[in-house]
């Protein structure tokens, strides 16, 4: 190491950086009877949440909630100096939910937005919850919050009104003040009232939600509340946390998926000065003062690996996922498919591929553990604090409750920081080096342990009537699973079949035989698949009937709110009915979906080189009905961020393998969206006021692909149903069309 | 083997004994505790560790600690000193030119290099200056529309 001079100190505390530098009281508070909890922290008032396990997305499991109350999901507290703590088991990884939780319960709560302090995704401090992911955040546990803080505000306004001498209704909240209603000077402060009080309460049937007229806070667009630490590099992800004496891990790595060590010498690795090296029943790893060192040390370790690769790689999985197929179940059934398939006026029997894609989060997994007297803190980044606290401590032969886990900022997550394999790494190393270990993957593990996006096969057969009208849709989905399969055209007769669990049912770990890799969720697990699919499908129907795609969506679906997106989406786009293909290296496409409670539908714009096979996405316009937007700014930069990612999986995104090896391990192999390849994104929120507010994070991801090819179609006659689009496939249809 | 490297650091004079051939990214993040600098690849593919080596943008995973004796280094922690954010931060969070916040630093430093060399670039010019920047999370659109603002381009709103 070297020294530094006229400089502070290198080491500073990572709980001092974590995002919940909570006083440990708080910790050990919350594990208390709940009618103690609110003494230890210091007096005011507490709100508790119960909400039914549904909708938390609990699994029911008493181990994983073990040390926390059964019943509770959310906590906000008012503090004797008037202080309000939102508590959340969420966590921000770029979603923007720090801001639109906090805008929740400011909401109605009745203060203003900079009053309400949030601590998240620390299993010693926050409620019990499953992970962020599903787009729930805002649906699920959004209600939660702003039941809590409008149970807060009745128990301040009884107290108002007690202390007042009237009536609760003659009472006005502004700002965390309650005064009489047209007497300002009649007034007592959230603080005042909080003062001396002790009060423990669960939220009750008699707290009224603000409706979407009243909002003051909600259905605005503060500055992130992330932004100053963001663009300051203040932010602290899990790789910038510092403890003293803390070591830097690199894991001795198999060379392939597959592949097992036999025999691993160490002895040149050991010899580095500053290193050790631990074992740990086959975790390997080289620790080292620095990552530089270990970086170089690890290199050192020689080993035999024995070798069992998959029998396919990235072009021959697509047959092994249909054969290997383990089971196959009918979550779509009506009418009589056989017999539409003889009796429609034309069908269609098509079959589309999609790739194992990677969640690419610009951070790699990294966590900093630290074992101490039978207790265990990891610092990770993570989607899921709560899920991995059971896993570390069952890893470290440790109770749950002697394990916490916090997370600081997670520097984008995608359904890729769901699992927490790099954490169980640190505690485990952490425990036998008796000091704390920081893992962080580089970009090559992140692109090995990835749990990827499953590669999926998807195979319709469709038919219509002589007037362009739906006859038939017989739908097959292998390893995608069933997420946005659902029929929302009117079709007589339907079948969807589902083989395989896709990423986003846990295929992880049991996934082995079927997939070469680790598989798991994906931004909307399957639905890119299912969409890409089906959106074609649709469209190539639309062009064999001679009818403009927009009409014969609209003529085939009578489910209101999706007619609504795809109007409002056509208006936006300046839509003029025509019949694709037009064929004039410039094409428009149009998709449309529901995923996570919300619709959507996209026009995109393209120009293809018929030379090259290049496409250039020109224009995007997306129309969304999420109900009640929280926050329009930040639903919009969830939409532009959905769709730039889309770029990727429909254009370039491919997890290449052959022999269990890994081809695609960094990003000059790995192609990721970049600034030239940005549309113009038009974003269009279609009100629905009357609507509890639904995801926001995943919906306007799922079209992407159709869209794309729809608009290639338009441009070229060429039917792209393999992913990703890339300009050798693009040029190959155009050749075939 | 150790060397003597003297640069200055955020407008500071720093001295190291430690050896030249060391990785500027990780002398930044772990000597000098500065962590705004990003690991993201590794191989100089991604953007997120870029620094300023006298006004140029420079990738830290891919620099030799040696190589900038006698230099100025920038990073993002000196690019608000005492607090004031510099013009482009300030667009950054007005036009929410981020998301989860990781390649924001790189970004930064990548558009004040580019702002510096080409103080109102057309919109292709801001294109190609961070083509070499990724962004997992889509900030695109919103990170051009912050350089834009901060080269007094648009009707931004910071000051």
């Amino acid at each position: 190491m070297s020294k530094a001079r006229n400089l502070r100190g290198a080491a500073h505390d990572a709980a001092a950086g974590a995002t919940a530098a909570e006083p440990a009281a708080l910790a050990g508070a919350l594990r208390m009877p709940r009618r103690d909890f609110v003494k230890a922290l210091g007096g005011g008032i507490l709100v508790l949440v119960s909400l039914p396990p549904a909708l938390t997305g609990a699994s029911g499991s008493a181990e994983q909630r073990r040390g926390y109350p059964t019943d509770v999901n959310a906590y906000l507290h008012i503090a004797e100096d008037g202080q309000v703590t939102l508590f959340s088991g969420k966590i921000e990884m770029g979603q923007g939910v720090m801001t639109s939780l906090t805008q929740m319960a400011a909401e109605d709560l009745g203060v203003a937005l900079a009053s309400v302090h949030i601590v998240m995704g620390d299993t010693a401090s926050c409620p019990w919850d499953a992970g962020t992911w599903g787009s729930m955040t805002t649906r699920f546990f959004g209600p939660a919050v702003r039941a809590a803080a409008a149970q807060a505000r009745l128990i301040l306004t009884d107290l108002a009104a007690q202390r007042l001498g009237v009536p609760r209704s003659a009472l006005t909240v502004e700002d965390g003040v309650v005064f009489v209603t047209g007497h300002r000077d009649r007034r007592v402060t959230y603080g005042e009232l909080a003062r001396g009080q002790a009060i423990s309460h669960t939220v009750d049937e008699r707290a009224v939600l603000r409706s979407a007229r009243e909002f003051a806070i909600m259905g605005r667009s503060p500055k992130r509340l992330d932004g100053a630490e963001k663009v300051t590099g203040a932010a602290k992800y899990a790789a910038d946390l510092r403890l003293p004496g803390m070591l830097y891990a690199r894991i001795v790595r198999p060379p392939a998926h597959g592949a097992t060590a036999r025999g691993l010498n160490t002895a040149e690795a050991e010899a580095v000065s500053g290193v050790r090296v631990v074992n740990v029943d086959g975790l390997v790893a080289v620790l080292a003062p620095d990552p530089e060192t270990a970086e170089r040390a690890v290199k050192l370790v020689r080993g035999r690996f024995e070798t069992a690769p998959p029998a396919f790689d990235s072009e021959s999985v697509f047959d092994h996922l249909v054969q290997a197929a383990p089971d196959t179940r009918t979550t779509e059934s009506a009418g009589d498919v056989d017999a539409a398939r003889r009796d429609s006026a034309r069908t269609f029997d098509v079959t589309y591929r999609h790739p194992y894609v990677a969640h690419a989060a610009i951070e790699p997994h990294a966590a900093l553990a630290e074992v101490r007297d039978g207790k265990a803190t990891v610092w990770a980044s993570t989607q899921a604090p709560f899920s991995l606290q059971p896993q570390i401590a069952r890893a470290l032969g440790f109770r749950v409750e002697d394990v916490r886990v916090i997370t600081p900022y997670v520097g984008g997550g995608f359904g890729g920081k769901a699992p927490g394999q790099q954490a169980v790494e640190a505690a485990r190393l952490a425990q036998a080096a008796g000091r704390p270990v920081q893992v962080a993957w580089t970009r090559a593990e992140e692109f090995f342990y990835d749990t990827f996006d499953p590669a999926a096969v998807v195979h319709i057969v469709s038919g219509m009537d002589a007037d362009g009208r739906l006859t038939l849709w017989d739908y097959q989905v292998y390893a995608a699973g069933e997420r946005a399969t659902e029929v929302f055209y009117d079709v007589p007769n339907r079948r969807v079949r589902v083989s395989g669990s896709g990423g986003g049912e846990g295929a992880g770990a049991g996934a082995a035989s079927y997939h070469p890799f680790g598989v798991g969720p994906w931004r909307a697990p399957g639905a890119n698949t299912n969409r890409f699919a089906a959106e074609q499908q649709i469209d190539a129907m639309a062009s064999a009937a001679g009818v403009d795609p927009l009409e014969f969506r609209l003529r085939n679906t009578k489910d209101a709110r999706m007619l609504r997106v795809l109007r409002a989406v056509a208006e936006a786009a300046g839509w003029r009915p025509d019949v694709a293909p037009r064929r004039t290296g410039r094409g428009r496409g149009l998709a449309c979906g529901l995923d996570a409670g919300s619709y959507v539908a996209h026009v995109a714009e393209v120009t293809v080189d018929r030379a090259t096979g290049h496409v250039q996405v020109e224009r995007v316009v997306c129309a969304q009905d999420m109900g009640i937007v929280v926050n329009p700014d930040g639903a919009k930069m969830q939409i532009e961020g959905a769709i730039t990612m889309g770029l990727g999986y429909s254009l370039a995104e491919e997890v290449r393998f052959q022999g269990g090896r890994v081809e695609t391990a960094n990003f000059d192999t790995y192609a990721l969206p970049r600034f030239s390849w940005v549309p113009r994104i038009e974003t269009v929120l279609v009100p629905n006021d009357d609507l509890a507010p639904q995801g926001g994070g995943e919906p306007a991801i799922v079209c992407m692909g159709a869209v794309i090819a729809n608009a290639i179609f338009d441009a070229t006659g060429a039917r792209m149903l393999r992913l990703p689009m890339t300009p050798e496939r693009v040029l190959a249809e155009i050749r075939k069309a | 083997m150790t060397d003597t490297i003297r640069f200055r650091l955020n407008g500071a004079p720093v001295s190291l004994e430690t050896d030249g051939t060391r990785t500027l990214l990780w002398v930044l993040r772990t000597d000098l505790a500065l962590t705004g600098t990003k690991y993201g690849c590794g191989m100089g593919l991604c953007g997120s560790c870029t620094v300023l080596v006298d006004g140029r943008a420079v990738r830290s995973c891919q620099t030799d600690l040696a190589s900038v004796q006698g230099k100025e280094v920038t990073t993002i922690e000196g690019l608000a000193p005492a607090g004031r954010l510099d013009p482009l931060q300030q667009a950054f969070h007005d036009e929410g030119g981020f998301q989860c916040g990781y390649c924001t630093p790189g970004m930064i430093l990548g558009a004040h290099a580019l702002l510096a060399a080409n103080p109102h670039p057309t919109r292709e010019q801001i294109v190609q200056g961070l083509e070499g920047h990724l962004c997992r999370c889509g900030a695109h659109q919103r990170i051009i529309a912050a350089i834009e603002t901060a080269s007094g381009q648009r009707g931004g709103h910071h000051e």
